[in-house]
């Protein structure tokens, strides 16, 4: 396993410590927004997955992440909460699928064309769902109920409760970033990352590197289903928006601030770009051009990202150029 | 069908089909030569149809309007390439995506700021404010075929520059070798600053034109820019020949699919992508 700086292991370890407190000090405002941040966090661990590991530039990443949203606004009845169990494995069914489907389609192309024909399939789905009546059209449709846990009558947690919410995000995106690390560090991952060096050379080592890629599509678009549901379930409300290009853009970008083919980056950029949403709102009602400017000088000026910023020359561990 | 209907569908998606040719092409050549691929373009087409609402009335004429455009967009992406486009050259397809999806943030907003969020509308000038009828109830705008003449017209001045002048041989050896046709003395920079410049003009040329015919609203660079890339990757990345093929196969499909199968309407040109993808990952005239 790749060892991180040692300082950013202390925040991450610092970070961990502050978020299983924060509930305790923090206003429920506050907490909700953390949640929505670790969320998002996951659902950013699930495209670098893609861009920093695997070396394939998606565009369309909000497609899995909508349609596991979609999929628990479908399946929970009116007025009554779904089962957690059930609709999430629903959920990251159908996100598991559609990134099977679409997988087999996109990974024919490569480079450029990856980035525009991913992007083409998420419009594909977002005009298909903006279109459909049944999906609630445009204005999306509302979720009345969270999602409840129950085993033989006996409830562990209440999602409608914010800080149960909170915790189960937390404990989330605690686990994915363990099983990702693992996962990075087992042959698995070492071929991955091998094809984002250099494909020719994998595959004239006798590995169908298209198998890999595929792999690490569907896990990538299953990730991004789980985010998508616990969007849902956290907000009440699916709109056509959560599959918008715009959703997977700032995703990417969450990736990119943090430090891509990092661990800890995604959850670095999510919270960075999200706090700076937030308080660009406070300032102005066209935030989105200070947000727009601070892309564009982040790209020129800091390329590789926020993770990249703790590595030391005391650092002795592999870089990954 | 009856076929006057059919007549006035095929006009519509040729015309539709045309209009997406001066998009994409921009599109394609500055791929094809710069390496850029640029998610902005489609702010521009936006920015042309804003420039035609306002331009129109204190000039007094759509023409002279639409020249003022082509300058304005032209002089635009001079400046934007100066500004931050020139140092992507080196880099990653990821921070080019990146860094011109900020630059989308940027452009919406400001035009939010200078001309709001409301729809607006431009009229038809007046020498083709009139429509040719075809039978006793359908007739056909005049402004429509002239504007299909205009792209075509377009489509040739760009085939005559690009394989028949000097700065066409330019652009073509910058695109083939750029090292090379620096030491041969060609200012690679100034040569990418007007290529830059002259996609962005077309784009704004193309709003300037849709203007008086779809009407002018926010976001509407978003919609012709994803469709300009499904052009572009059906008629293979940095191929003109390719773009103008698939446009006008796009633009008949998607008027076709609104008629025969509207429950699916907006899928049909994607679908159309992944068919071609299947039997050609590069597109159609796209290198392998």
């Amino acid at each position: 396993m790749d060892r991180q700086p040692r300082s950013l292991q202390v925040l991450l370890i610092a970070g961990l410590a502050a978020l299983t407190v924060f509930p305790f000090v923090g206003d429920k405002f506050y907490v909700d927004f953390a949640t929505k941040i670790m969320i998002m966090a996951l659902f950013a661990m699930s495209l670098n997955l893609l861009v920093g590991y695997t070396g394939l530039v998606s565009l369309g990443h909000a497609l899995f992440f909508g349609l596991a949203a979609y999929t628990l606004m479908f399946v929970t009845p009116e007025n009554q909460p779904a089962g957690l169990f059930s609709s999430l494995a629903m959920a990251m069914g159908v996100a598991a699928l559609a990134s099977l489907v679409v997988g087999l389609l996109v990974l024919r192309t490569s480079g450029v064309y990856f980035i525009m024909v991913t992007l083409a399939f998420g419009e594909m789905t977002y005009f298909y769902v903006h279109d459909s009546n049944y999906l609630g059209g445009s204005d999306g449709k509302y979720i009345y109920v969270r999602p409840v846990l129950e085993l033989f009558g006996w409830k562990p947690f209440d999602l409608e409760n914010y800080t149960h919410f909170y915790y189960v995000a937390l404990v989330l995106l605690v686990f994915v970033y363990a099983t990702l690390r693992v996962l990075l560090a087992s042959p698995f991952g070492r071929v991955i990352v091998g094809i984002k060096e250099n494909e020719h050379r994998l595959r004239m080592l006798g590995f169908a590197t298209l198998r890999y890629k595929l792999a690490a599509f569907v896990l990538a678009g299953m990730l991004a289903g789980l985010a998508g549901w616990l969007t849902a379930a956290h907000d009440g409300l699916v709109n056509p928006a959560m599959l918008s290009w715009h959703q997977s853009g700032q995703l990417l970008m969450m990736v990119i601030l943090g430090g891509m083919g990092t661990p800890a980056g995604p959850i670095l950029g999510a919270a960075a770009l999200k706090l700076l949403e937030l308080l660009f709102q406070g300032w102005t009602r066209h935030w989105q051009l200070l947000l727009g400017v601070f892309i564009v000088l982040s790209v020129l000026f800091v390329p590789r990202g926020l993770a990249h910023l703790f590595e030391g020359k005391r650092f002795d561990g592999k870089r990954r150029e | 069908m009856d076929p006057v209907i059919f007549l006035i569908q095929v006009l519509n998606g040729l015309q539709y089909g045309l209009l997406l040719f001066l998009v994409a092409s921009g599109l394609t050549l500055i791929f094809g030569i710069m390496g850029i691929i640029n998610l902005a373009h489609g702010s521009f087409y936006m920015i042309g149809a804003y420039l035609a609402f306002s331009l129109t009335r204190p000039m007094g004429n759509f023409w002279l309007a639409l020249a003022a455009g082509v300058v304005i967009a032209a002089l635009l992406g001079i400046a934007l390439e100066w500004l931050v486009i020139r140092f992507l050259y080196e880099r990653d397809h990821l921070y080019q995506v990146l860094l011109t999806y900020g630059l989308i943030l940027i452009f919406e907003e400001c035009r939010s700021l200078i001309w709001g969020d409301d729809v607006h509308g431009v009229q038809v000038p007046a020498a083709l404010a009139y429509s040719i009828p075809l039978t006793d109830t359908l007739s056909y705008q005049t402004y429509r075929l002239a504007m299909s003449g205009f792209c075509l017209a377009i489509a040739f001045g760009m085939y005559w520059l690009i394989q028949k002048t000097r700065l066409g041989m330019m652009i073509r050896a910058g695109s083939f070798n750029r090292d090379m046709a620096q030491s041969l003395g060609i200012n690679i920079g100034l040569l990418y600053r007007l290529v830059f410049a002259l996609g962005l003009a077309l784009a704004a040329f193309a709003g300037m034109l849709a203007a008086p015919v779809s009407s002018v609203f926010p976001g509407m660079g978003n919609q012709v820019l994803i469709v300009s890339f499904v052009v572009v990757v059906i008629g293979g990345i940095g191929s003109v020949k390719g773009a103008l093929a698939a446009a006008l196969a796009i633009g008949l499909a998607d008027t076709f699919g609104k008629v025969l199968m509207p429950q699916i309407a907006g899928m049909v040109v994607y679908l159309l992508m992944a068919a071609v993808l299947l039997w050609r990952p590069t597109g159609l005239f796209g290198k392998t």
